[in-house]
């Protein structure tokens, strides 16, 4: 339809890097939306770590009894009641910890793929005139998901983890702070060498997320063409070409998985390195006389605590550098600009008349390259504007600016005498019923889709809207009627039938002015006629545009624009035109060169 | 899992090496703890500080050991779950590209785009953590109860005796979640359609304003997968604290009966904190063997629908042939019926012959049967009932590869893609540039030399940079290109103005004179000159024969003469 001459280049949503740090900050704004879910997760983690390394402490004050005996039975079962009682509060509080997150952190997938599709909608025709589908899809789907799982799942470790590391750090300096030092050279060590594989595993997983997106949008668009494909046995030549995609896609992901692996058994390692250390040096201090032997185990466990969830994070940290990733797609989505909004004093246009003028306007789809020079018109209401002229002449672009798909570079549009920039553009495309040469029919049942545009429409009004379109006795053979579900863009029914679904759908509209794009071309000509009579009534007191090539149908137009490259090169009634003997004239012959 | 076995089967010996290097790996690990425990019971009471030092030098080694071969592991992990991916995909597509019309139309575009890609995705996951996850855990679980038990049998029962208890938690717990993810991946299909249909209706959206309309209806698919991702989660939530809980009293209850034990002498305190020691890992090994069932039960929800597209039978099989008999017709449709709903016939009774060269032109109201007759002439559905013959062999005993070869086609709303111009005409095919830009020339698709790199200019994605005139040009060009014994134009040229629709039935009159064509058109003017028209009414044939008998025999032809010739008799 458009013919943005720069939109064939091939672009991947999302392949800017941002910083880190505004992906954060906008991530927390998600999160900060539900500060009291939030506030909540936080004190139920910390209650039931703090519960949950309690108990080593417990633990070891038995060993200490116990090792060094005799058996003092009360002590000890007091103790064991008090790990009991202690574990037993601190899994159901992480059981509940655990609800509170994923509840949170639905909130925030829910809310992403809201925001995400509330911009797809509000963004300019153009922008989906680039963009394959399915890159498109593979953000609101798997990265959405890839973000998802690391706020509920990660998210939940890394909290849970600061607190077991304070709190094991906080136990291990009153049991023996000298020993407490080896962490001063495996800290840093495990933050250092965390850091740096972060930094190299990054720009794989950024890769990874594209890669999977232009797999994805690839699918989309041959399974789409399954049926060309097969008309011309090119399975294995596509299929060849999926293959390379997949296979970028899978050394994509194989070699950010490899790398991101790195980090668990490399802090597992350093972690290991610290136990060795203190064993060793807590034997000596113990040799020397500076630890008992029950604290030394408790230390031992504080350690291995401490280690366990760093160990964990140092996994996630793996998956986070892939939620980033997917955040940065996310968010470069969420910024694409939007049709820019309308002004604030722009007014409702009400009581619609349909005079419509263009005065002088220029417009192209790229600045160096002007598909409309200086063009000018005036229809006043109830006209019949019929634009013809060869493919590629500009017409469809007209109706783009009609409805302010795409706004014009210099001149003025009105409706009614009002600029129609100066008016919102749902009370402007509201004016109009539209047909297009490219029929859209969503998943739900026929009723609805004819009274998409009307969705407080009677049964009775979407029948007649279905009668007049000649449709009707078609979807009474259904053996599910008006309640049929089309499916996929109605794959199931003829291009014909499809058109005449759209065309009673812009029957049961009640505007002022109306748009036929090609509209009855793909409809036979006997059917056409049976339209062309309802089209009539239709039209009556509305003002019109129709682009057909069928010069037939609008010979009985009022006003004819006779278009060629990009210019309006004659006008005036068929009689007129004819009589000119000019580019009209030769359209005309030219349907009776019947020389085949 | 089990249906991708025969994927998984080849990596077998790489996977098994893989699985030796993390269990190496994992004893190493396990050697640590008992050093520690060696070191403080029978060392430290020694004295003996290089002793000492030599138990710690045996951790550190241990350490590097583990770290190295795990590394390794996650690596070859990875690639062996790559490996499997790219090949299951490779085969999910192939499958996919094979499903007649009709499986297609059944499992949907949406749902087929969400298989190969999220669900094999997930499938890649569950098989690289599977590896990763699945082995190390286990292993230092089962390490980690054998240890204990060879210190101390008592201690040990103790710890044996929660297994059961949490087994059962993650039987519960996989058994309820993996139809739950099923369900979750249904509605993501969902999710996926809502987007697509808006993507490819901008425009009648924007127009209708319907913006918030559509909002709503996505926010409720949207609101619909978060609340069942919410009821997973939740139920998958249970198995970690309930693990640890279990794990946990039963530490408890080594500590009172550990107490005995010591003050009867048969154990040492040492004994007791290895345990804690090794009840630490055992823990943390449990929660990871939580970890992959849970994994695995989305993984296998994954799995199982990548299964279902694979096993789904081959339609449209190639029949054993017989030799024609005589001289055949070059095509010929006989007695042939057929109905897409199996409800009404879509076609019946339909027979004709076509010489090698004729042209066929086929008129007809909307829902006549125009595209279901191109349809099985291309084999996308078999005829219900009769055949259809091509140089006397039933289409049906014909390989794919040599049938579809011998057609040129132009669908209804066919499909241009992203990429060039040239890459379009040539859709796959090795042709020669002269061949595609004599195609091009001969499609009238003069407007491709106007543009900036000529056949080299972009296509957007769509066709979107095209108007339907080019488009429709564009895909004659690709019909033309390889010379096609059959040229099928279903509506190929409505979008093209008179003055080019009459210059490409020129130029495919002169150049293209030896193929035998099939057209379907609306206008009488690319028919008129066909050597037989059909003239189809709800699948039955109402009107045959050339123009000039139509007009004679045939009321309806006749009135869709005069209106679109504006005259009576034009011949």
């Amino acid at each position: 339809m458009t013919r943005g001459e720069t939109s064939g280049d091939r672009r991947n949503l999302g392949a800017a890097k941002q910083p880190r740090g505004a992906i954060l900050l906008r991530l927390w704004r998600y999160l900060g939306k539900n500060r009291l879910l939030l506030a909540l997760a936080i004190v139920l983690s910390l209650t039931a770590n703090v519960l949950a390394l309690l108990g080593p402490r417990l633990s070891g004050q038995a060993i200490n009894v116990i090792s060094e005996g005799p058996l003092d039975l009360p002590y000890i079962l007091n103790r064991a009641g008090w790990m009991a009682v202690v574990y037993s509060i601190s899994a159901g509080l992480s059981y509940g910890l655990s609800q509170v997150m994923i509840r949170l952190s639905r909130r925030v997938v829910r809310q992403m793929r809201r925001d995400i599709f509330a911009r797809l909608v509000q963004l300019p025709v153009g922008f989906f005139d680039r963009y394959q589908t399915g890159d498109i899809l593979s953000v609101i789907t798997y990265d959405v998901d890839t973000v998802n799982q690391s706020l509920s799942a990660d998210l939940l470790q890394i909290l849970q983890t600061l607190v077991t590391v304070v709190v094991s750090l906080v136990m291990m300096l009153t049991i023996a702070p000298k020993l407490v030092l080896i962490f001063c050279v495996t800290i840093p060590a495990t933050v250092f060498f965390t850091q740096y594989i972060t930094r190299r595993v990054r720009p794989l997983f950024r890769r990874r997320s594209a890669m999977l997106g232009e797999l994805n949008g690839f699918v989309e668009e041959m399974m789409s063409g399954q049926k060309t494909t097969r008309a011309y046995g090119r399975e294995g030549a596509v299929l060849e070409h999926f293959d390379e995609k997949n296979r970028q896609a899978v050394e994509a992901y194989t070699e950010a998985e490899a790398n991101g692996t790195i980090v668990g058994p490399a802090i597992n390692c350093i972690n290991n390195l610290s136990l060795a250390m203190v064993c060793i040096f807590g034997s000596l201090l113990y040799l020397s006389g500076g630890i008992r032997l029950g604290d030394l185990s408790s230390f031992i466990q504080y350690s291995r605590k401490f280690s366990g969830p760093i160990n964990e994070v140092a996994n996630i940290i793996g998956e986070l550098q892939s939620a980033f990733a997917a955040a940065e797609r996310v968010f470069g989505l969420m910024d694409a600009q939007p049709e820019p909004a309308d002004s604030p004093e722009a007014g409702v246009l009400t009581g619609v008349q349909g005079d419509v003028a263009l005065d002088r306007v220029c417009f192209g789809y790229t600045e160096d390259r002007m598909i409309l020079q200086d063009f000018s018109l005036h229809a006043k209401p109830g006209a019949l504007i019929a634009i013809v002229g060869p493919t590629g002449a500009g017409k469809t672009t007209v109706i783009n600016l009609l409805m302010r798909f795409y706004d014009v570079q210099s001149g003025t549009i009105s409706v009614d005498g009002q600029n129609i920039c100066q008016v919102t553009r749902e009370s402007l495309r509201r004016a109009y019923s539209m047909v297009l040469q490219e029929t859209w029919l969503f998943h739900g049942t026929i009723y609805e889709n004819i009274a998409y545009g009307k969705p407080d429409a009677t049964r009775e009004e979407v029948v007649a809207a279905a009668k007049a379109a000649r449709i009707h006795n078609y979807i009474s053979s259904l053996p599910q009627g008006y309640d049929t579900v089309l499916s996929d863009n109605g794959s199931g029914i003829s291009k014909g039938q499809k058109q005449l679904l759209t065309i009673a759908r812009a029957m049961l509209l009640d505007s002022a002015m109306l748009i036929l794009d090609e509209a009855t071309s793909n409809v036979d000509t006997q059917t056409e006629q049976a339209i062309q009579a309802a089209m009539e009534e239709l039209m009556v007191g509305k003002t019109c545009f129709v682009i057909a090539h069928r010069l037939s149908t609008i010979r009985h137009a009022g006003h004819i624009l006779v278009m060629r490259e990009g210019r309006v090169v004659e006008q005036g009634t068929h009689d007129s035109l004819m009589a000119q003997n000019g580019f009209y004239a030769q359209l005309y012959y030219a349907q009776f060169d019947t020389y085949a | 899992m089990g249906q991708l076995k025969s994927y998984i089967r080849p990596f077998y010996g790489y996977m098994l090496l893989t699985v030796m290097i993390k269990l190496f790996g994992a004893v190493v690990e396990l050697l640590i703890p008992y050093l520690l425990q060696t070191m403080i019971d029978d060392v430290v009471p020694t004295g003996r500080r290089d002793w000492i030092l030599l138990c710690g030098g045996g951790m550190i080694l241990c350490a590097v050991v583990c770290v190295v071969s795990n590394i390794v592991a996650n690596r070859m992990s990875a690639q062996s779950a790559g490996g499997i991916t790219l090949r299951v995909r490779h085969d999910l597509f192939q499958r996919l590209e094979g499903l007649s019309a009709r499986q297609l139309d059944e499992l949907t575009i949406s749902s087929a785009v969400s298989r190969l890609t999220s669900d094999t995705y997930n499938v890649n996951q569950l098989l690289a953590r599977m590896q990763r996850l699945g082995i190390r855990g286990p292993i230092l679980l089962l390490g980690g109860v054998i240890i204990t038990m060879c210190m101390d049998m008592g201690l040990a029962l103790v710890l044996i005796a929660t297994l059961p208890i949490i087994a059962l938690v993650v039987y519960f717990v996989t058994k309820t979640s993996v139809p739950l993810y099923t369900k979750e991946q249904g509605i993501l299909d969902d999710v996926v359609r809502v987007v697509q249909e808006n993507i490819t209706g901008i425009r009648v959206i924007k127009a209708l304003s319907k913006s918030d309309h559509e909002r709503k209806r996505f926010n409720r698919v949207n609101d619909y997968l978060s609340d069942t991702d919410q009821k997973v989660g939740g139920i998958t939530a249970i198995t970690n604290p309930a693990a640890t809980l279990v794990l946990n009293l039963g530490l408890t209850g080594v500590v009172l009966v550990g107490a005995y034990q010591v003050s009867w002498g048969v154990v040492k305190p040492g004994v007791i904190i290895a345990f804690m020691n090794y009840f630490t890992m055992i823990l943390n090994a449990m929660l990871g063997v939580t970890r992959i069932f849970i994994i695995w039960s989305k993984g296998q929800a994954s799995a199982k629908r990548v299964a279902q597209v694979l096993a789904m039978p081959e339609d449209l099989t190639v029949l054993p042939g017989k030799e024609p008999a005589g001289k055949p017709a070059y095509l010929e449709f006989r007695h042939v019926s057929f109905s897409y709903g199996g409800i009404v016939n879509n076609l019946e009774d339909l027979s004709f012959t076509l010489e090698r060269g004729q042209t066929l032109g086929i008129l007809g109201a909307t829902g006549s049967g125009k595209s279901t007759l191109v349809n099985l002439l291309l084999r996308f559905y078999d005829p219900d009932q009769g055949a259809i013959y091509l140089e006397g062999q039933d289409l049906r005993t014909i390989a794919p590869e040599t049938l579809r070869k011998k057609f040129g086609v132009v669908f209804q709303n066919d499909f241009v893609m992203e990429g060039t111009i040239a890459g379009n005409i040539a859709y796959f095919r090795d042709l020669p540039p002269e061949a595609l830009e004599k195609a091009a020339r001969d499609a009238q698709a003069g407007f491709i030399w106007e543009k900036e790199g000529g056949m080299a200019h972009p296509v957007a994605v769509r066709g979107n940079n095209l108007s339907g005139g080019q488009k429709q040009r564009l895909l004659l060009a690709r019909a033309l290109a390889a010379g096609p014994e059959v040229l099928v134009l279903d509506d190929a040229s409505s979008a093209l103005d008179y003055r080019t629709d009459a210059a490409l039935r020129r130029s495919l009159a002169q150049g293209y004179r030896a193929a035998t064509k099939v057209i379907v058109a609306q206008r009488i003017s690319s028919i008129r000159h066909a050597d037989l028209i059909l003239v189809l009414e709800e699948g039955r044939v109402i009107g045959r024969g050339n123009h000039e008998t139509l007009l004679g025999t045939c009321p309806v032809y006749r009135q869709i003469a005069s209106t679109q010739m504006g005259v009576d008799s034009c011949g």
